[in-house]
């Protein structure tokens, strides 16, 4: 029978002969990320920034601005209006989603400023359905964002710590700057699309991490292998020998992960469309930066050689680069 | 080499087994719960010829334990709500006064003078006995009885120049937070068992907040309706009436406004002659001109101050208060001795049944501050299900023929693991009760792109292994335990970023904590014994002298 090949039998590509290029192009992505990060912003949902949310269905098309009409007399502040398109739902199936700043000396929206909300948008579209209403107050906003980073943080730090003590810390190093590419790209392609961010989608960062972690390990546990069994061979050598090796088994595990992730983006629906999205896109920037990042810096930092024995030369690492 | 025990392959066989059971259910979910609903309500009020239908919907000797919906999922309400439990010692302050007063009548007349919410201020008129007087104060002083506050007085008292200051201490305060977070959680428990919904979620989160899940209900905000209000009932004496809401009502009186009159303020004396913890049952009813009104009885002690207060004050009228606002203040007419009453004011029928509802359940100790509210219709949640739904079966259907297509009859073993791979996690959401959520079911379909990655590591290895010609038995044993270090490495990380998500998440993002740190628990089981077992079965009986993964 014959068999779905994605990577041919025996592959030795090098890898690290375009080092330069895809080591500078993942340290571009990020700045570009972080410059984007700051003169944009991100489009923070209410989770992050307080306020309330109010998702509509109506059967006749969304007017943004009949709807902007509308509500403007409230003196809400800021609103912001937007139509969502999805391609699962029906024609007669209009969603939009409304969303207004925190109010002045409140938390959580109170039930009349829900409800003037409700009945102002029902003069402009008299049959609207409210499918559901969110509220955040600041003060829960406040902690959830600082949460989130505390989440992200402790992710990273519990990942350094475990591959420090399974591997050596060159890797844990090695691994963690990969981890942080990811999730700098992918904090990038949120500001730079302004999709809302908000709090599954640092589950999805935290899945990032998981994911693209589950990749690096794969590899450096083939390269931890093969460390010890070309004991001669220059790093490099062997480095990219780890990583043909395991290639076919990156491509695979990426390959079915897509395949769910996109079937999820398409047909999951708009509610978790963002989250969907931010694993879909974790998936290759993960799968990119295990090949690419992780051990680029494994290499420049240098790892010990000589497995047999016990760390007789432990501090002195740097002179066994190229033993 | 290829070798399983007996009793290994066993013990495999039984866990998909009894997972697979447990998770059996869930595939008939509507009878099922019908089933779940039937049998709790006939253990609660007993069989009706209806309820025995629906209880005949699943067979007794099945599990019947579900996957519960998340709200994003079913439709509900969320809120978060903080309590002030600041409240509380102001409250307590109140109680001291007199308290104060009475011990210091046989050394010195005293006077209460202005002072913040929690603290107590009291002016001597004779400022020479400030030394004796302190004392006494101090000899009022409890001990604390919890354990880190143990061996200290509950209230601190300072004096300068005959002025008295009594406020609560420090360990007093942490023993009365805690008092007041208790029966904050079981007031609001009362009050939505009295609604009667299904299922409510009443956790306490952090140190002075609770989350409140209601499943199957409108909107937050009628879930607010019922656990907003505080509902503190006191019966006070009215001393005026008047229009004013700046006037000072003097030291010992309250100044509050009428719900109904607007511009129309009681002072009222600020002790009450009665409270609503003295009530033993309120319902809604009608008086006499057929208003929508709520009846009510004391217990015996509330009684007896009730029918004394009514036999001494014939004429005066009387305060009914909820909240600080006057609900109505009607003239004693008689000696009212039963210890029952009704309260009428311009209710609805609605308003007068939630009162009744408030009043029975209790009062709660503090007030509330709303701080998160989420409110998801039942269609949005549907819609999400069946969204679910079409996307987890393509993404299934897409991973078992790439899985197929490219590792051929290994590839069919893989399938058929990861299959039992997602029963498993059913049966194990099942299980534990858990929660599945809308990030939940992706996580399910994360899992099931990534379950197979453990395969495609033992694949690839033994691939690899064929090259040196080792024969096929070795090669799948290398295979096998070659690959075992890469997957548990990869999993135990992934893990470890599950029980992150999990401690620091909540609500949906918690869900997707546990399907996914289930779904990587599940998937190392079937990925590596269950393919295992397999192959080792297949092998056994073809023992093929060539072998193509």
């Amino acid at each position: 029978m014959k068999r779905l090949k994605l990577v041919p039998d025996d592959t030795n590509y090098d890898f690290f002969g375009y080092a330069k290029l895809t080591f500078g192009l993942s340290c571009v992505a990020i700045v570009l990320s972080l410059a984007v990060w700051f003169t944009m912003g991100l489009n923070y949902g209410i989770d992050f920034r307080g306020g309330t949310t109010v998702r509509t269905e109506s059967a006749t098309a969304v007017d943004v601005a009949t709807y902007r009409a509308a509500l403007e007399p409230l003196g809400l502040g800021d609103v912001s209006i937007s139509e969502v398109f999805d391609p699962t739902s029906a024609d007669d199936k209009h969603v939009a989603m409304i969303r207004v700043q925190a109010q002045e000396g409140e938390e959580a929206a109170t039930p009349e400023t829900i409800s003037t909300i409700q009945e102002a948008l029902k003069t402009v579209a008299p049959e609207i359905k409210f499918t559901s209403v969110e509220s955040v107050g600041p003060k829960v906003s406040g902690e959830l964002i600082q949460t989130a980073f505390l989440a992200v943080a402790a992710s990273l730090g519990a990942i350094l710590i475990y591959i420090w003590l399974r591997f050596e810390w060159q890797f844990s190093v090695g691994a963690v700057a990969a981890l942080f590419h990811d999730v700098v790209l992918t904090i990038g392609i949120f500001s730079a699309l302004q999709i809302r961010f908000d709090l599954p989608v640092i589950a999805a960062i935290l899945t990032i991490i998981g994911y693209s972690i589950n990749d690096t390990v794969v590899i450096f546990d083939r390269l931890r292998e093969n460390l010890r069994k070309y004991k001669k061979r220059p790093l490099r050598e062997v480095m990219n020998l780890s990583v043909n090796e395991t290639l076919s088994r990156t491509v695979m595990t990426s390959g079915t992960t897509l395949l769910a992730l996109i079937a999820l983006l398409i047909l999951g629906g708009d509610v978790i469309r963002g989250f969907v999205f931010a694993i879909t896109w974790g998936v290759v920037v993960g799968t990119y930066s295990s090949v690419f990042v992780a051990k680029n810096i494994v290499l420049y930092l240098g790892v010990k050689r000589d497995w047999s024995k016990p760390d007789a030369n432990a501090g002195n690492q740097y002179a066994n680069i190229d033993a | 080499m290829l070798q399983i025990s007996l009793w290994k392959r066993l013990l495999i066989a039984l866990t998909c087994a009894v997972g697979l059971w447990l998770a059996l259910p869930n595939a008939f979910y509507g009878p099922v719960e019908q089933h779940n609903d039937a049998a709790a309500a006939i253990e609660k009020s007993g069989a009706t010829p209806e309820l025995e239908t629906q209880l005949a919907l699943w067979p007794e000797w099945m599990p019947s334990g579900l996957v519960n919906l998340g709200l994003d999922l079913r439709g509900g309400a969320h809120l978060l709500a903080e309590v002030n439990v600041a409240d509380v010692y102001a409250s307590r302050m109140e109680a001291t006064w007199p308290e104060v007063r009475d011990a210091l009548r046989s050394l010195t007349p005293v006077r209460r003078q202005e002072s913040p919410a929690g603290e107590l201020r009291v002016r001597l008129n004779d400022p020479t006995k400030m030394a004796e007087a302190m004392e006494t104060v101090r000899g009022l002083a409890r001990q604390v009885t919890t354990l880190s506050g143990a061996g200290s007085n509950d209230i601190v008292v300072s004096g300068d120049d005959g002025l008295i200051t009594i406020t609560l201490s420090d360990a007093e305060m942490q023993a009365t937070d805690e008092r007041t977070m208790q029966q904050s959680l079981e007031i609001i428990r009362r009050r939505i068992d009295e609604v009667g919904t299904r299922e409510p979620t009443i956790q306490r989160q952090g140190t002075d907040r609770i989350l409140i899940q209601v499943p199957g209900i409108g909107s937050a905000t009628e879930l607010k309706a019922i656990i907003g209000t505080t509902a503190q009932l006191t019966f006070n004496p009215v001393v005026s009436r008047g229009s004013n809401g700046n006037d000072n009502p003097g030291i010992g009186n309250l100044l509050l406004p009428s719900t109904d009159e607007s511009g129309v303020f009681y002072t009222l004396e600020a002790a009450p002659v009665v409270t609503g913890e003295e009530l033993v049952d309120a319902q809604p009813s009608f008086d006499q001109n057929g208003r929508p009104a709520v009846s009510f009885r004391f217990d015996t002690t509330g009684a007896r101050k009730f029918g004394n207060y009514t036999a001494e004050n014939i004429g005066s009228p009387f305060a009914i208060v909820l909240d600080n606002e006057v609900i109505s203040a009607p003239t004693i007419q008689s000696h009212i001795p039963g210890g029952s009453g009704i309260i009428t004011g311009n209710f609805s029928v609605e308003e007068s049944t939630n009162l009744a509802v408030l009043l029975r359940a209790g009062a709660l100790p503090a007030g509330l501050t709303f701080v998160e509210e989420r409110t998801i219709g039942p269609e949005l949640g549907q819609d999400s299900i069946d969204a679910g739904k079409i996307a987890t079966t393509v993404a299934f259907a897409a991973v078992l023929l790439f899985m197929f297509a490219s590792y051929g009859l290994f590839g069919f073993f893989a399938n058929i693991a990861l299959i039992i791979n997602v029963g498993l996690i059913f049966g194990l959401l099942s299980l534990i009760g858990a929660t599945l959520t809308l990030p939940g079911i992706a996580g399910i379909v994360l899992t099931v792109g990534m379950a197979v990655d453990a395969n495609v590591l033992i694949f690839e290895r033994i691939r690899e292994e064929l090259k040196t010609a080792k024969g096929p038995a070795r090669a799948i044993s290398l295979g096998y335990e070659k690959a075992l270090s890469a997957i548990l490495d990869a999993n135990i990380t992934t893990f470890i970023i599950a029980v992150i998500l999990f401690m620091l998440g909540s609500g949906p993002v918690r869900g997707f904590a546990v399907t996914l740190g289930l779904g990587i628990v599940t998937s190392v089981f079937t990925a590596y014994f269950v393919t295992r077992l397999m192959v080792v079965f297949w092998f056994e009986r073809r023992r093929p002298k060539q072998l193509t993964v």
